[in-house]
């Protein structure tokens, strides 16, 4: 996935969190926990390691709250 | 005598609720609610009365006098489906006198009809017929003289016939076997709310008309079907009955077009369909039916559908007819190598919210235990995902709170987004007989809808904004019910968190959420959202319905928390009469997202990461499952054109045509080494997939589907799949061929899976729902007969649940270059990208997506009716018709996706919602000009899909 694509999302994310009350960064990462695939908040956190340009800063912030990509799952 | 009265006999008269009345009819003792007719109550006893113009469906008007009684102390003899019982009524419905009179009335009336019984379509289903037997009538006494039905008389031509009235693809209208009965005139009226019927003339010349006496076609007339249902005789008569004849028995199924789920009767002779009739105990539709159920099923039957699986190693090659055996191991190798090489995550699946709830969970199940992995997505992500986040952030649960009769206890509507006379249309008729009866009705939505031109409604108010702004208005609907002190305090304290609410009330209060402000950005004018505000909230029932014009936005899921907080505000939740409606697109919307057709909910909206769930599935399924959210439809598109996504397998779906930009979508379905399309025609989608499995119609299987009041309803199979399976026994070979080891053998043992499986539906099975007709969920040992109003005592989720809804203005913004403002919609007469409607006679209707324009934009570019325009955005550009067009505001155009040559999608962008990345289909900003024919993308597209559709001639 492209990573303003990615950026575009998070920062959609940030947007509403940001409108409302509490931290927006733990609004987002919650969200961006329940939603986005291992692989998805991987290219995040690595976009965020690379400086982050273009991100806005409270996704920047929600950056420690993200979950880092489980193992894939094995099959049995 | 009792014991004789079968449910759906035709009453004579509607049920009425009262005080109960005792009377006497024929010596039998009958106690019936108070403002039943005699005839009713006569029927409850198991008398049935003879009657031409009284049926259940509608009110009495007593005209055709046949029906006539005797009560004790009365003189004369009442007509007794006009006759209101009275307690100690002593009826009498037989006697010399009634006798007489009946012969009288039946020699009257049939002098003036054919006597051609035995070669007539209604022969051995014709209520005259019934009625002369029943009186007795054995002569008719009248010489030949004026009449209807006669050509030509001796003499000359006679003036008083005309021909038969075939301008319907449907039903013929013959005005030769009228008894003008007026029962259709009602049905129109009553019944469907169009008022497309009347009777010219009076006494002998008396006669049925469409419109101003032009042909059923050219009138308001939106074949529905209620008339043709209603008409006693063969005057109004299915096409159909008229060249196969009268059905031998029936089957009770379910619609599979649209979020109302009407029952039917599928009337059967053999294995062929006769005719698809609404059924009159089906809880839904209540007997009454849209075009599209009651006639447009032809495409069961289109020469088009692909019967034999297909194959081929690249989408260069022509198409490979091959057994399903070959086309199974073929896929079954693809999908494993695939697995082998990229792990289960470059796998995924889209389940259907056109097949049943059992075909759902099988396909979703077949992801997350076959493949391993959740990549497991809907076309709800594409039309209701937003409903789902949205109410289950506020009030706990995923899915609208009403049952749809409901409606009959509001005062208010607030119908936002949803256009229900095209996209909902028997809801609509239910929701016009409430406007009539004096509810008021307030819609938001860029477009004059035609539900505010329903006949004889009261107050109607128009709210048309600007596409986009639905979060800037709802939140000044708020603004001023806080302001101006219209909230229900007792219900927020009681039932809501008091500081939320306060929160959310400082909020609405701001300036920049006020009428004045947000009617300069939105264009509605400050004056109409107060009043908006102020009917809403100052009924004792206001209620809210919308569609796809909350959801298909960048800020969809916002819009519909801001409509729960209206709702939770007013107190507007928890009975009848009120509530939150989503009105759902296709047929089993909510049951395909209740499946856990999410990527990262499993059945019943529960969140994979949740170890317990998971536990309960892997004990089900015997695997391990995958805690990891999977990717949604536009995600996986994105990985597939990355490289890290190479294999899908799509029910029921046609994505190419139905998703936004239509490039990217191509793009993404490209670069996949594995697309496994399962459908009925060779669809747009199917020109980029390596295996084609042929799927079976909703008349070929069992299962249920889930309407849009939560309501489970039976599908049942009337006819042998033509392609040799159900879809769900398609999912469960290919499950089987990589290994799944599925032994289900009918689709009541998924059923049974499902409720062993998730809580809601803990109490719902094939007995109990062939026993009960149908369910609302959730169905458990806390609610065993379903619950039909939700939130009853308490919300879901505990407390009501108030969040800020700021307005964020879309990306997607008119500038110099695209100064206009598209958006979408669909009409009645089509369905969807128009698989099915298409290959029907609902052509006749709808032969092109046309686009509409307000005189003022098409006058400054040049533009007139019917001229071909080029309509573009900045992804991409169409040419189609234009209709110039008052129904849209100026800076607005609109158009319907329901042809592929058009491809609208072309044209949409990638813009999402943020909470679900529900495509925002219906703002996209657009220029409009002069063009004299299809577009490049247009014309290659042709080209190339026929070319895709190859089929190699079979070897011999
Ligand atoms: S088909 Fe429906 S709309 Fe048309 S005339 Fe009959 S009742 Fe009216
Ligand atoms: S068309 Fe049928 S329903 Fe209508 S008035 Fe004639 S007989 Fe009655
Ligand atoms: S399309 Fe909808 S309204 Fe029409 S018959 Fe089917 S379920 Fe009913
Ligand atoms: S049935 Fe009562 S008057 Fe016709």
């Amino acid at each position: 996935m492209s990573d303003d694509k990615l950026a575009r999302m998070a920062n959609q994310i940030a947007a509403f969190f940001a409108t409302q009350p509490g931290t927006a960064s733990e609004g987002i990462a919650t969200h961006i926990n329940d939603n986005w695939p291992g692989a998805m908040r991987a290219a995040l956190l690595a976009e965020i390691a690379a400086g982050g340009a273009g991100l806005a800063p409270a996704v920047i912030a929600a950056a420690p709250r993200l979950r880092p990509p489980a193992k894939a799952a094995v099959r049995d | 005598m009792k014991d004789f009265v079968l449910p759906g006999r035709d009453m004579g008269t509607p049920a009425r609720q009262g005080a109960p009345v005792s009377l006497t009819i024929d010596g039998f003792a009958v106690t019936v609610p108070a403002g039943t007719s005699v005839m009713r109550a006569a029927a409850e006893a198991g008398i049935r009365i003879p009657k031409l113009c009284a049926t259940d469906s509608l009110e009495p008007i007593g005209a055709c006098r046949l029906c006539a009684v005797e009560i004790e102390g009365q003189r004369g003899t009442p007509t007794s489906c006009t006759m209101l019982v009275a307690p100690g009524m002593v009826v009498r419905t037989q006697t010399e006198t009634l006798a007489r009179h009946r012969r009288g009335v039946m020699e009257l009336t049939i002098s003036d009809h054919p006597l051609d019984c035995l070669t007539c379509a209604a022969n051995g289903d014709c209520e005259l017929q019934d009625m002369a037997g029943a009186v007795g009538l054995r002569d008719v006494r009248y010489t030949p003289g004026a009449n209807h039905f006669a050509q030509r008389t001796a003499e000359a031509p006679n003036p008083e016939w005309r021909p038969k009235d075939t301008s319907n693809p449907y039903f013929t209208y013959d005005p030769a076997k009228c008894i003008v009965c007026m029962r259709c005139v009602r049905a129109c009226e009553e019944v469907q709310g169009t008022f497309a019927l009347t009777i010219d003339g009076s006494g002998f010349a008396s006669r049925v008309v469409a419109g101003q006496d032009v042909s059923f076609m050219e009138s308001d007339c939106v074949s529905c079907g209620a008339c043709v249902q209603s008409c006693p005789t063969a005057t109004l008569q299915e096409n159909s009955v008229i060249e196969i004849g009268t059905p031998e028995r029936s089957i009770i199924t379910t619609c599979a077009y649209c979020g109302v789920g009407c029952s039917f009767e599928a009337q059967m002779r053999g294995d062929t369909l006769v005719r698809m009739v609404p059924w009159k105990e089906g809880k839904a539709n209540r007997g009454h039916s849209c075009v599209k159920g009651r006639f447009a099923w032809g495409y069961a039957q289109h020469q088009d559908r692909i019967l034999k699986p297909m194959i081929r190693e690249a989408i260069t090659d022509p198409w490979r007819e091959v057994s399903w055996d070959e086309a199974l191991a073929f896929a079954a190798a693809r999908l494993t190598a695939i697995r082998t090489a990229s792990g289960p995550d470059a796998l995924g699946v889209i389940t259907s919210s056109r097949c049943t709830n059992e075909e759902t969970y099988l396909v979703q199940k077949l992801a997350r235990a076959v493949f391993g992995t959740n990549n497991t997505d809907t076309c709800a992500r594409v039309c209701h995902s937003p409903t789902g986040y949205g109410l289950k952030q506020t009030f706990g649960t995923s899915a609208g709170t009403q049952d749809f009769d409901s409606v009959e206890h509001l005062d208010c509507a607030l119908v936002i987004g949803a256009n229900p006379t095209d996209g909902h249309p028997v809801f609509a008729s239910r929701l016009r007989k409430r406007l009539r009866a004096g509810a008021s009705l307030i819609v938001i939505d860029p477009r004059r809808i035609d539900l505010l031109d329903t006949p004889h409604m009261g107050e109607g108010l128009h709210l048309p904004l600007r596409p986009g702004t639905n979060v800037a208005v709802l939140t000044a609907l708020a603004h001023v019910i806080v302001t101006e002190g219209l909230y229900d305090e007792a219900f927020i304290r009681a039932r809501c968190d008091w500081d939320e609410f306060a929160d959310y009330m400082d909020f609405a209060a701001r300036p920049e959420n006020g009428p004045e402000a947000v009617a300069a950005l939105s264009g509605v004018p400050a004056e109409s959202i107060r009043q908006a505000a102020r009917s809403y909230a100052g009924v004792p029932n206001g209620a809210i319905y919308y569609g796809l014009g909350v959801t298909e936005h960048s800020q969809g899921s916002t819009t519909v928390m801001a409509i729960a907080n209206l709702a939770m505000m007013t107190g507007n939740i928890g009975r009848p009469g009120v509530g939150v409606n989503p009105l759902r697109g296709q047929n089993n919307v909510q049951g395909s997202c209740d499946m856990g057709s999410f990527p990262h909910e499993l059945p019943g909206y529960r969140h994979v990461s949740d170890p317990a769930v998971r536990g309960i599935f892997e004990a089900a399924w015997g695997v391990r499952l995958s805690p990891e959210p999977g990717l949604r439809i536009p995600n996986m598109l994105d990985a597939a054109v990355a490289g890290q996504f190479r294999a899908i397998y799509i029910q029921g779906e046609d994505i190419l045509q139905s998703d936004p930009d239509t490039r990217h979508v191509a793009a993404g379905l490209a670069a996949m080494d594995c697309v496994i399309v399962h459908d009925l025609f060779l669809n747009e989608t199917a020109a980029y997939a390596h295996v084609f499995l042929p799927g079976s119609t909703f008349l070929e299987k069992d299962g249920t589907f889930t309407n849009a009041e939560r309501r489970i309803n039976r599908v049942r199979r009337v006819m042998a799949p033509k392609n040799g399976f159900a879809d769900w026994e398609v999912t469960q070979l290919l499950a089987n061929a990589m290994g799944g080891g599925w032994a289900y053998t009918h689709p009541s043992e998924v059923m049974d899976e499902i409720a062993a499986t998730t809580p809601g539906f803990a109490g719902v099975n094939y007995a109990m729902l062939d026993a009960r007709g149908s369910v609302q969920w959730p169905c458990n040992d806390a609610a065993p007969d379903g619950s039909p109003v939700m939130h009853v005592d308490g919300f879901v989720r505990g407390k009501g649940r108030f969040i800020r809804t700021e307005y964020i203005a879309t990306d997607e913004r008119s500038g110099p270059r695209f100064p206009l403002l598209l958006t979408t919609g669909r009409v009645l007469s089509q369905y969807n990208v128009g698989a099915q409607t298409r290959r029907t006679e609902n052509v006749a209707w709808h032969a092109e997506d046309v686009l509409e324009i307000h005189p003022h934009d098409a006058e400054v570019r040049g533009v007139k009716q019917g001229d071909f325009v080029r309509l573009a955005s900045r992804v991409g550009e169409i040419s189609l018709r234009a209709d110039v067009t008052e129904k849209v505001a100026p800076g607005v155009v609109y158009t319907t996706f329901h042809h592929p040559g058009t491809q609208a999608n072309v044209v949409t962008t990638e813009n999402s919602d943020w909470a679900t990345n529900c495509p925002e289909y219906k703002v996209t900003a657009v220029q409009v000009s002069a063009s004299n024919g299809p577009s490049d993308w247009q014309t290659d597209y042709a080209a190339r899909i026929s070319a895709a559709r190859r089929i190699a001639p079979a070897a011999e």
